[in-house]
Formats: structure tokens, C-alpha cells, sequence
């Protein structure tokens, strides 16, 4: 889960991590309040979790409680590259005299964790990595031994900091490896991590992954859950445990296995073509032990959604026979009755294929066919969707 | 032959006791794997029944060990305890640890990781992934044993299903070893330390190695087979509609250094000299054109 700035700022100030004052506000009104709290000149800052949002004018300065007022209703929204702003955020401001980068993030292919330290912070990282990368400092941590004090002096001294900021960096980074660890999180990432005209060290911007994995050591990262930006589609998936993701197609596809499923969306894809460019409707993965009512949920779901105009169910019964699937499809369309109403096309390969076919040609459903092979099943579905 | 297990491998289970550790251990019993014992910490010194064998369970595995001679071990713990399980098997020098559990936090899978590392006695394959096949000899995992017999074909892959459907497009040819690599983002055994142990293998003839979007791992593996691979592979990819993944902010997409999109790879395997199907079948049938024109 990405967290937005505002939640990242909360997390920092929680551990530790120095940051300047700010509050979360949802209308113009809230935002005075904040600033008025705050005090001074603020920043109103959209709150979406995409990048480019300065250039996109999603940022901007406000010298009084009333102008960020007018600044926040400007904001709030607004669209930025397809996300609409929620929330903003009022943060102090802070004179600024140099910009760092600061990030410890997960390193999948050193199998471990790294921190990237520079002293060209600010908007164009990508950019001083790809340019200048002897500006970029990378350092691999080895996740049992983490981040000591003269660890992270070594790393702030590869980047290149300036003497008199070394020790206060160091601190950051220190605390931010604790944040890191403490938190179950995949990137932890300052930028820019600011020098003010009046020598302190701060945090100006946070950019924060937490492992939903680690989810059950963190009963609270629930409450930090976006709900305003999942479908509802995907949160009354979500309450039903499946693993559900809408597109923007027309062919529903339900399968077991998240590889075999992404699969099955490109077949679809493929097949669409020949039929006027029909695409796959969603992504929903059964998983391995697909009962009767996990088939309900998921073929209510997907039968649910008006752009579905029919369905492909594509299951290979490894761990899950055929013959399980086969009922859960028979008894999910008695149970859902009249609201069955798209033609379901299914293909079954795999441990007891033969019963599980058996069974749906026995229970011979009107709205059921089906075919012996991925490709072929994925055509009628495309060109049932076609019709 | 076949890759990292064989007739030989004698197997304890972590998590016999639970109710997915006792239903894989009847399934790889009964596909001829020999199981030796299991280790549930607190429960050792029972003895349970499973598919007729009677199978002595441990506090610990170098109890295990020391007691069977155990040279691999697989672990159904529940994400919760699942880096005890793992780490206390690393520090019982067990060579081969396939970790089947789904949904461990990466930092405990780093932690694990690095542990193995520093110890250096073990290959671990997982987490989160089916276990690997030696179809005819050992079945270590949760791969359904019964969907093709012992052949020349050598299949490394990141996902569960697909390594099924894939094995069942080609169970006329047949396999010398399946092996699911996982689809985490820190994982122990990689696609290219099997394309590796593939290619060293006398009895792999050809490779088939499957992908999904994210990371950058099938790009690494198309460097590696470049460099060191001469036997044929073909490949597949998953992914191409899939919808773009989370913005993981600037560090993520500078230290994997590719945008990690199903077209990115397959080029990457294309450059490579590797012939890469569009859908699995497609796949299946270039690498079954392959094994036809050697023959003859």
C-alpha cells in the first residue's frame, strides 16, 4: 500500500523523523483552520499518490489563513493525470537553503535492502540517476544488521554531504531505517530532505510503501486504507476475500492462479481482436481452494458489473479438481437464480477434468458452454461479448 | 537426471501437523516422494499415520536431521512463523529448502535470505511458490504429480498455474524437472539458477521458462542466457493487458532499471535468441517444433 504525503508526514513526525508542522483538510474551510493553526505562510499540497503534481499546479504557496482558503478550494478536485484530489495537505513552510535525496527502499534483484543518498535532491531524481549516477550513493543493508550510527555516516559521506550537515543526515537516516524496519515498509523515501537558511534538517516529502503482508503485525495500517479510490466493485470483492481487479472490458474472466488469470487476460485480449477489440472486463483469481460459495461470490461479483457482457471461467484443477469447480459453477448458478442472466463459457483442464465436464453437461444450464482448450474458450467469450 | 531433487531426496515436512502440511504430505507420499518425518515445534515425539506410513515428528530440524538423514525440507508454517521455520532449517545446514507458504512480509524473506547467505549450506526455493517436480522420481510442494511423466523438457517459472497448464500443453514430451520459483519479490532460487542447472544438466534437452509482469528478473535471465545458455528456450510471458502496477515512487523505477511490463521481457527474451509465445499453447508448440526438428 502507498501511503499518501500526509500519512507519510504523520508516520515521520511518529518516529521521529524531524518534519514541519501539517494537518489533512478535505474542504477550503478545514484548510483555513489548519493554516490558522500553523501559523505563517503555508503550503497547500494536493494529495494524490502520482508524481508531477507541482508541475500540474497541484502545489502552491499561501501567505494567510485566507488565502489558503482559496488556494485549497482551487485544488481540491482538481485532476491530476487521472487522479481527482481528495484531500490536500497545509504544511508550513520552511526557507529553504539546500535540497537532498534520501530513500531506503527493498532491492529485489540484490535480494535485499538498499539506501540511495544525494545531495542533488529535489523533482528530477530520475534524472541525477540517469545523468550524474556518481551523484547517486547506493549502499546495500543487510537486513539483520540494519543501520548503525557509523553506518549511516559512511553512506552520507559517499554521497557527498557537506561536513556540517553529515551528523544531522546521519541522524535521518538512522531513524528513517527504524521507520522502515518498525513499519514493514518496501520504500521509505525523503525528497526532498531540506538544509533550511537557519541550518536545520527536514523532511520536506515522504514517499511511503508498507508491505500488506506484514498486515498482521500492523492492525493499524487499516485505518490508513484509501477508501475514497477503490471501486466499489473491488471493496465488495475485498469483504469477500477474492482477489478482484476491474478493467475496462466486456468479457468477465474468473480463474485460479494470479499467473494463469493474467494469462487468461491476454488470450482474451487476443482473441478480442478478431471481434471488434473486445477486452477482459476484470481480474479475479479463485485462488487454490475454490468452493461452492467462493464460485458464487465471484460469478455474482463479475455478473454484477453492467460492461460484463458474458463470461469466461478458465480453471486448471490442480490442488482443486475439476469436479469441485464444476459444482461450485452448478450450485453459484442456482444461487443466484434470475440474476444469472450473461452466457458463461467455461474451460476445466486438469485433475478430474472428465467428472468436472461430466457435471456441467449433466446440469446442461442454458446460460453454460463448454469448450476443451484456453484459446478456443477464450474466442466464444470474446465473441459472445461481440454480440 | 533431473535438477535439485531426485529418488534420492529424503524430505521432512515443517507443518505436518496442520491441516495443509498433512493434506501435501499424503499428496507427495502418494506421487512417490520419500518423506521421512515431520517438525512441529512442542509436538515432537509423536508419531503420525499419513498415506500408511507412520512418521516421527520433531521439536526442531536438526533433531529431524540428525535422526533421518533428511537433505531437504518443506515448509507449510503459516506466514506468522514461517521465518522461524525457514531459519531454523537454514541453521540445521538442510541443503534444499522449498518454502511453500504464501503471504510471508518481505522483511522477514530478506531477513531469512541474508541468514542463508551468511550460513551457506542451503538453496532455497520460494517462498510463496508450488514447491519443484522431478516428475517419475520426487515431488516436493503442491504440484499436481499426476499431469505428465519424466522427459527431456526442463520448466522454470514464476507462477503455480501456469506451470501446470504448461506442463499439461507438453505432456506428451515430458519433463526432467518443473521447478515454481515464486512470484515474491525477494525469492531464494532465480530463474537464471535454474536456466543454469538446466543447461548443466545431461538429461535437459530443451527449457521453458514462464514470467509475469514486475522487477526485473526475466530481463536478468535473458542477459544470463545470452551469456551462458546453449540449449534451446523458449518463453512466455503474463501480463501484457494487465493494468499498470502501483507507482512505487522515483526509487523504485531507478533501481530495477525497466519499466517491468510483459513487453519489456519479452523483448529482452528476444534479443536473447529465445523464442517467446504469445499464449500458452502457442508457447508449448514452439518449444514441440523444437524437440521435432532435433529429432530429425
Amino acid at each position: 500500500m502507498d501511503l499518501f504525503e500526509y500519512q507519510a508526514r504523520d508516520l515521520f513526525e511518529a518516529s521521529g523523523v524531524p518534519v514541519l508542522a501539517g494537518a489533512v483538510a478535505t474542504t477550503p474551510e478545514q484548510a483555513q483552520q489548519a493554516a490558522e493553526k500553523i501559523g505563517g505562510k503555508v503550503v497547500v499540497k494536493a494529495q494524490v499518490k502520482i508524481g508531477g503534481r507541482g508541475k500540474a499546479g497541484g502545489v502552491k504557496l499561501a501567505e494567510n489563513p485566507a488565502d489558503a482558503f482559496e488556494k485549497a478550494k482551487a485544488i481540491l478536485g482538481m485532476d491530476i493525470k487521472g487522479h481527482t484530489v481528495h484531500k490536500v495537505m497545509i504544511a508550513g513552510a520552511a526557507p529553504i537553503e539546500s535540497e537532498y535525496y534520501l530513500a531506503i527502499l527493498l532491492d529485489r534483484a540484490a535480494r535485499s535492502f538498499l539506501v540511495m543518498a544525494s545531495v542533488s535532491g529535489g523533482m528530477d531524481i530520475e534524472e541525477v540517476a540517469h545523468k550524474t549516477p556518481e551523484k547517486l550513493a547506493k549502499v546495500h543493508v543487510d537486513p539483520n544488521e540494519g543501520i548503525s550510527s557509523d553506518k549511516a555516516l559512511e553512506i552520507v559521506r559517499k554521497g557527498g554531504f557537506p561536513a556540517d550537515v553529515e551528523k544531522a543526515v546521519a541522524d535521518v537516516l538512522v531513524t528513517l531505517w527504524k521507520t522502515f524496519k518498525d513499519s514493514d515498509a518496501t520504500l521509505v523515501e525523503v525528497n526532498p530532505l531540506v538544509k533550511t537558511t537557519d541550518g536545520r534538517i527536514i523532511a520536506l516529502d515522504g514517499k511511503v510503501t508498507l508491505d500488506d503482508n506484514a498486515a498482521f503485525r500492523h492492525p493499524h495500517h487499516e485505518a490508513l486504507i484509501d477508501h475514497a479510490a477503490t471501486n466499489p466493485l473491488e471493496a465488495l470483492a475485498k469483504e469477500k476475500d477474492l482477489n478482484y481487479v476491474k478493467l475496462d472490458g466486456e468479457v468477465g474472466v474468473i480463474g485460479n492462479g494470479a499467473g494463469l488469470v493474467m494469462s487468461t487476460l491476454d488470450v482474451v485480449a487476443y482473441a478480442g481482436e478478431k471481434f471488434g477489440g473486445v477486452k477482459p472486463a476484470n481480474f479475479l483469481d479463485i485462488g487454490g481452494g475454490a468452493s461452492a460459495q467462493v464460485m458464487a461470490d465471484g460469478l455474482s461479483i463479475i455478473l454484477g458489473d453492467p460492461a460484463v457482457k458474458s463470461v469466461f471461467v478458465n480453471v486448471f484443477g490442480g490442488i482443486t479438481a475439476c469436479d469441485a469447480v464444476a459444482n461450485g459453477i452448478v450450485q453459484a448458478l442456482s444461487m443466484l437464480g434470475d440474476k444469472a442472466t450473461k452466457p458463461i463459457v467455461v474451460r476445466l483442464d486438469g485433475n478430474n477434468v472428465l467428472e468436472g465436464r461430466r457435471i456441467l453437461n449433466e446440469a446442461n444450464h442454458p446460460l453454460v458452454q463448454q469448450l476443451d482448450t484456453m484459446d478456443g474458450a477464450a474466442a466464444r467469450a470474446a465473441e459472445l461479448a461481440a454480440k | 537426471m533431473a535438477i535439485f531433487l531426485d529418488e534420492n531426496t529424503k524430505v521432512i515436512v515443517q507443518g505436518m501437523t496442520g491441516s495443509e502440511g498433512t493434506k501435501h504430505t499424503r499428496r507427495m507420499i502418494a506421487s512417490g516422494t520419500k518423506i521421512v518425518g515431520g517438525v512441529t515445534p512442542g509436538k515432537g515425539g509423536q508419531v503420525v499415520e499419513i498415506e500408511g506410513k507412520s512418521l516421527p515428528v520433531f521439536n526442531s530440524v536438526s533433531e529431524a536431521v540428525a535422526a533421518t538423514g533428511a537433505t531437504a525440507s518443506v515448509i507449510f508454517v503459516p506466514p506468522k512463523f514461517a521465518k522461524s521455520a525457514v531459519v531454523d532449517a537454514i541453521d540445521a545446514h538442510v541443503p534444499l529448502i522449498v518454502v511453500i507458504t504464501e503471504g510471508i512480509p518481505v522483511h522477514d524473506t530478506a531477513s531469512f535470505w541474508a541468514h542463508a547467505q551468511k550460513v551457506g549450506k542451503s538453496r532455497i526455493i520460494g517462498p510463496n511458490c508450488p514447491g519443484l517436480i522431478s516428475p517419475g522420481k520426487s515431488n516436493i510442494g503442491i504440484t499436481p504429480s499426476d499431469i505428465t511423466g519424466p522427459g527431456k523438457i526442463g520448466l522454470v517459472s514464476k507462477s503455480g498455474t501456469l506451470t501446470y497448464q504448461m506442463m499439461y500443453e507438453l505432456r506428451d514430451i515430458g519433463f526432467t524437472t518443473a521447478v515454481g520459483i515464486g512470484g515474491d519479490p525477494i525469492i531464494g532460487t532465480t530463474h537464471i539458477d535454474c536456466l543454469k542447472a538446466f543447461q548443466d544438466d545431461p538429461d535437459t534437452e530443451a527449457i521453458v521458462m514462464i514470467g509475469e509482469i514486475g522487477g526485473d528478473a526475466e530481463e536478468r535471465a535473458a542477459a544470463f542466457i545470452k551469456e551462458y545458455v546453449t540449449k534451446p528456450v523458449v518463453g512466455y510471458v503474463a501480463g501484457f493487458t494487465a493494468p499498470e502496477g502501483k507507482t512505487m515512487g522515483h526509487a523504485g523505477a531507478i533501481v530495477s532499471g525497466s519499466s517491468g511490463t510483459a513487453e519489456a521481457k519479452k523483448v529482452a527474451l528476444e534479443a536473447a535468441g529465445v523464442k517467446v509465445g504469445k499464449t500458452p499453447s502457442e508457447t508449448a508448440n514452439l518449444l514441440r517444433a523444437i524437440i521435432t526438428s532435433s529429432k530429425g
